[in-house]
Formats: structure tokens, C-alpha cells, sequence
């Protein structure tokens, strides 16, 4: 079995500051890998990294594609990224509004990905928004409405079913929760892990909250001032720290 | 007329303008930037329109300039007199007749042929202004054919009304490559524009020049199970009783009178002068 994404030595610097250095990880099929750190740690720069969204200065991110099999995603051509963009990878940014079109309705937001890739029946569009609506609990009957009447955790649903719509194959989620309240989360969370679990997805989700992971991700990966300072399974860095940071990390959770 | 240089542009911008305008032609759709000039009228005039006709004119050619398909409107009359001034070229109001035309918002009724030039004054050339504000963006988006956002719209119109509303700037893809705004013609035009003559685009505000080639293949994007419908008042022309032809709808008093006749005035003209009469 190949890994389905493997990230190799990647790095970026902005100028003297590092984003992140010397990132290497392997991702299989189905398994959701978990990115911890406080804030300015690189992790969200590691994420744009990997997704295309910002050229890495070195590495590579090897990606095993449908037809070609595992191939360099940072020296690829930019059409062959962007449509791996709107086919085999979701990207799920923290802020709803970055992710969706706040001009367009929500049928018109889930139908877009479906629209680049060469739908051209109206019916089958809207069917397919209909049903994905439903699969993140959207009542049907707000599919023409535009997403700024949405609450931000509906929003959040809306961007989740809009990157799903293609079925993709791997998923960057950038803080996914954040933002949201605290019953808003829980249920974004459950509704995330039947989802992936479901649809048999890999994930690679960055949050600097630690619940979020213990849910969703099967490994965890510690970051600190751009590096990888700590990995494993998620239960065993969580319960068995043995990175002096990752100790302070798990012991400032607020216990209720 | 001595005062001027013929057509008013100097050589030097004229020959800036056909270099546009001959990549336009090679590649079908693309928006070529040029250096547009400042024109004695004002932008939203027709400015960027009659730089490309400047630059295509010769002493021997006849020139009709026609204003949402009619030749006696003030964007129509004061282009032309322009050019019988500055170019001291003749004119003419019959299509058959002209060699270079200069249009905003129609396509002649009559078809061109292969030896005259339809010249565009186009606002907005870019078709996914109104989707994606960035021009940086946009460009990548026509450079990558990434043209799903432009279906997009067209969802949004069937959602919102039940059917594709777009009634014009319809847009259309151009030899299975470029989305292109057709500039703000009624749809109905659209499936004139694989026509035998050649068409230019000339926005002066944007500084874009596009074009199509002569039989160049022009298709209106649509969805499957919305066809592209070229659609128009269901009424026959009030003077001449053509049922073919695009009409206005004209208000003829305060109590809701109104008549519809047809938008290019020379075709109409030519009818009833040929004994067309309404029924």
C-alpha cells in the first residue's frame, strides 16, 4: 500500500523568520492526521504548503493520484494542481466567508465544484446540492438562499458540503471549529468524524484545539516554532507527553 | 480635414492598435491589452470602437455606424460625422452597402459578408467581472480555463427566475477555448456571431481588444436541460410586420399604449420601402 499524501523535508521561510522546516509525514488512505500548536507555531503555513495554496522554498508533497499514481504536487503543472484542487482534495478554511461565495446561493455554492468539473444538467446539479445539503443538516428549503442568512455554524456545514460534493480523497481543514461556540462545535465535530469516516476520507486537520484532535484524528503531529517537535498516536502524545512542550500544551487545557 | 491625420489617430497609434488587433484574430476570444487613447468623447461613448475603426479605415471605404440597430440615434450620428470629418470617408445607412460597420448592441439584420468589418464598442469585456472582482484572478482563470464559476451565474438565474434570465452580454465560449463577453448584444443576436464577416471588440475604458475570425465557431453556454434559447418579443414589427426580426418595444402614450418595432431601422426601412406593410 502507497501513502496516500508524503510530505518530504518541506520548508518556507518569509525572509530570516521560518514559516516551518524540515516537515516530513506520511498519510494513508482513510487516516486522519492531527497538526497541534500554539499560534505562530507554522502549522497553518505547513497546511498551505501542502494544499498549493503557498509555493514551499524546498521539499516535496507527493500525492498518489487516480490515473498517474504518486506524483510531486509542487513542481506539477498548475493546471494538473488546480484541477487536483477541485477534484481529489477539499480545503476547508477556518472562516466560512473565505471559503464560500457570499454572492451566491447555496445550491450555486455546493453546484460550483460539480459545474468546474463539467456538469451541465441543471436537475442532476441541484439534486446532488439537495442531497449534501441534508448530509450537513441544511433544511432543503434554504438551497436558494444566499449563505450570508446562514448562522456561522451553518455556514461552516455549507463550506464542508461544498468541498465534499466531488467525493474527495483527502481533506486540509484549517481550524474547522474555531470561531464557533461550544454546542456549535460539538455538533460540527460529530457530523466531521460520521463524514469522514463514512466516506472513507483522509484528512489533515490544523487546530490549536486539543478535543478537536482527540475526536477526529488518528495520529497527532506537535508543532513549535516551525518545526515538528513531537508525533504519534493521538491518544498516546495526549495521555504520555514526552516533549517538554507538548507536556505544557496538554497540562494548560482547563479541566471542567 | 487637413488638420487631421487620416482618422484622427496618429500612424503610430494606429499601427499599436492593428498589432492588437491581428493577435485578437490568431487567438479567438483573448482579450489583447492595447494602449487606448484618449478620444474627443467621453469613455462610455464608444471610444475604445472607434480606435479599432481608425485603425482598419481606408480612403475607400464606406463606414455605417448604428446605435442599438438604429442610425439616427446621437451615439450613431456623432461617430459617423466624426469619421466623414476626420477620415472624410463616405458613409452610407444601407448595410449591403458598407464596408466597415461600427455597432453597439446589434447585429445587423442583414448578413455581412465576407469583404466588411463589424466593429464592437464593448463596456466590459471581461465576462467574469461581476463573478470574480480581480483582474489577476480572472486572467489566471481564462489562462487555466477554469470556467465553472461562469455556469455558475447561469445556475443562479435558473434557481432564482426558472430560467436563464441572462438576456444580454450572454456569454459564449469560442472554438471550444475562450469564455467571451459578446458585449452587450441581445441574446438573440448570439448565433449570428459564426457569421462570414469579421468581428472586433474594442473596450477603450478597459483597454481590450478581442475579435473573431470569419466562420469562427461561437457557441452560448447553456445547461443541458436549459438550452440556449435566442429569444425575442412575440409580436410581428408594427411598420413593416416582420416576424423575424429584433424588435423594441416602444411606449406611445400614458395609458399603457405600446407598439414593437423592429431595432435596425435601415432592414426595416428597406422592407416597407419594398412594399412590406404591417397586416
Amino acid at each position: 500500500m502507497t501513502p496516500l499524501l508524503q510530505v518530504r523535508d518541506l520548508g518556507k521561510s518569509y525572509g530570516r523568520h521560518i514559516g516551518c522546516a524540515d516537515v516530513s509525514l506520511d498519510l494513508w488512505p482513510g487516516e486522519v492526521m492531527g497538526i497541534v500548536g500554539e499560534s505562530g507555531s507554522g502549522k497553518s503555513t505547513l497546511l498551505a504548503c501542502m494544499a498549493g495554496h503557498v509555493v514551499p522554498d524546498r521539499g516535496q508533497v507527493i500525492f498518489d493520484t487516480r490515473a498517474d499514481g504518486p506524483r510531486d504536487t509542487v513542481s506539477m503543472s498548475e493546471p494538473a494542481r488546480r484541477m487536483l484542487g477541485r477534484t481529489d482534495w477539499a480545503f476547508v478554511h477556518q472562516h466560512a466567508r473565505d471559503g464560500l461565495r457570499m454572492g451566491v446561493s447555496a445550491g450555486g455554492n455546493v453546484g460550483e465544484r460539480l459545474m468546474a468539473v463539467g456538469a451541465r444538467h441543471y436537475g442532476d446539479i441541484r439534486a446532488t446540492a439537495t442531497d449534501w445539503l441534508g448530509r450537513v443538516e441544511i433544511d432543503a428549503g434554504r438551497i436558494d438562499d444566499r449563505p450570508a442568512t446562514f448562522s456561522g455554524g451553518m455556514q461552516q456545514r455549507l463550506q464542508i458540503a461544498r468541498n465534499l460534493v466531488t467525493g474527495p480523497r483527502l481533506v486540509f481543514m484549517d481550524e474547522p471549529t474555531g470561531g464557533l461556540d461550544v454546542s456549535v462545535q460539538a455538533r460540527l465535530l460529530d457530523l466531521l468524524r460520521g463524514l469522514v469516516r463514512r466516506m472513507g476520507l483522509s484528512a489533515v486537520i490544523v487546530t490549536h484545539d486539543l478535543a478537536v484532535v482527540r475526536l477526529l484524528a488518528d495520529r497527532l503531529m506537535v508543532m513549535k516554532d516551525g518545526r515538528v517537535v513531537e508525533t504519534g498516536l493521538t491518544d498516546q502524545v495526549l495521555d504520555d507527553p514526552q516533549h517538554g512542550y507538548t507536556q505544557l500544551l496538554v497540562s494548560s487545557v482547563l479541566q471542567v | 480635414m487637413s488638420d487631421y491625420n487620416f482618422a484622427y489617430l496618429d500612424e503610430q497609434t494606429k499601427r499599436m492598435i492593428r498589432r492588437a488587433i491581428l493577435k485578437g484574430l490568431a487567438v479567438p476570444g483573448y482579450q489583447v491589452p492595447f494602449a487606448s487613447r484618449e478620444m474627443p468623447m467621453p469613455y462610455g461613448w464608444g471610444t475604445g470602437g472607434v480606435q479599432v475603426t481608425a485603425a482598419c479605415l481606408v480612403p475607400e471605404d464606406r463606414l455605417k455606424v448604428i446605435d442599438q440597430g438604429a442610425d439616427d440615434t446621437t451615439n450613431a450620428v456623432s461617430i459617423r460625422k466624426f469619421f466623414a470629418r476626420t477620415a472624410g470617408v463616405a458613409t452610407t445607412a444601407h448595410t449591403a452597402e458598407a464596408s466597415v460597420i461600427q455597432t453597439r448592441h446589434r447585429i445587423p439584420e442583414v448578413p455581412l459578408s465576407e469583404d466588411q468589418i463589424l466593429v464592437y464598442q464593448v463596456p466590459i469585456p471581461e465576462p467574469l467581472r461581476f463573478l470574480e472582482p480581480r483582474e489577476t484572478e480572472t486572467r489566471r482563470m481564462h489562462a487555466l480555463e477554469d470556467y465553472g464559476l461562469m455556469h455558475v451565474k447561469l445556475y443562479e438565474d435558473i434557481a432564482r427566475h426558472g430560467a436563464i434570465a441572462t438576456a444580454y452580454a450572454y456569454p459564449v465560449r469560442v472554438e471550444g477555448r475562450y469564455v467571451m463577453d459578446p458585449s452587450p448584444i441581445p441574446k438573440f443576436d448570439n448565433p449570428k456571431l459564426s457569421m462570414a464577416a469579421i468581428q472586433l471588440f474594442g473596450a477603450g475604458r478597459e483597454q481590450r481588444i478581442y475579435a473573431l475570425p470569419p466562420y469562427c465557431d461561437v457557441v452560448s453556454l447553456d445547461f443541458d436541460d436549459f438550452p440556449f434559447d435566442p429569444s425575442k418579443a412575440d409580436a410581428p414589427c408594427a411598420l413593416c410586420g416582420a416576424t423575424h426580426t429584433y424588435l423594441d418595444e416602444v411606449i406611445t402614450d400614458d395609458a399603457g399604449g405600446r407598439m414593437f418595432v423592429c431595432s435596425d431601422t435601415d432592414y426595416c426601412a428597406g422592407r416597407q420601402a419594398a412594399g412590406e406593410a404591417a397586416p
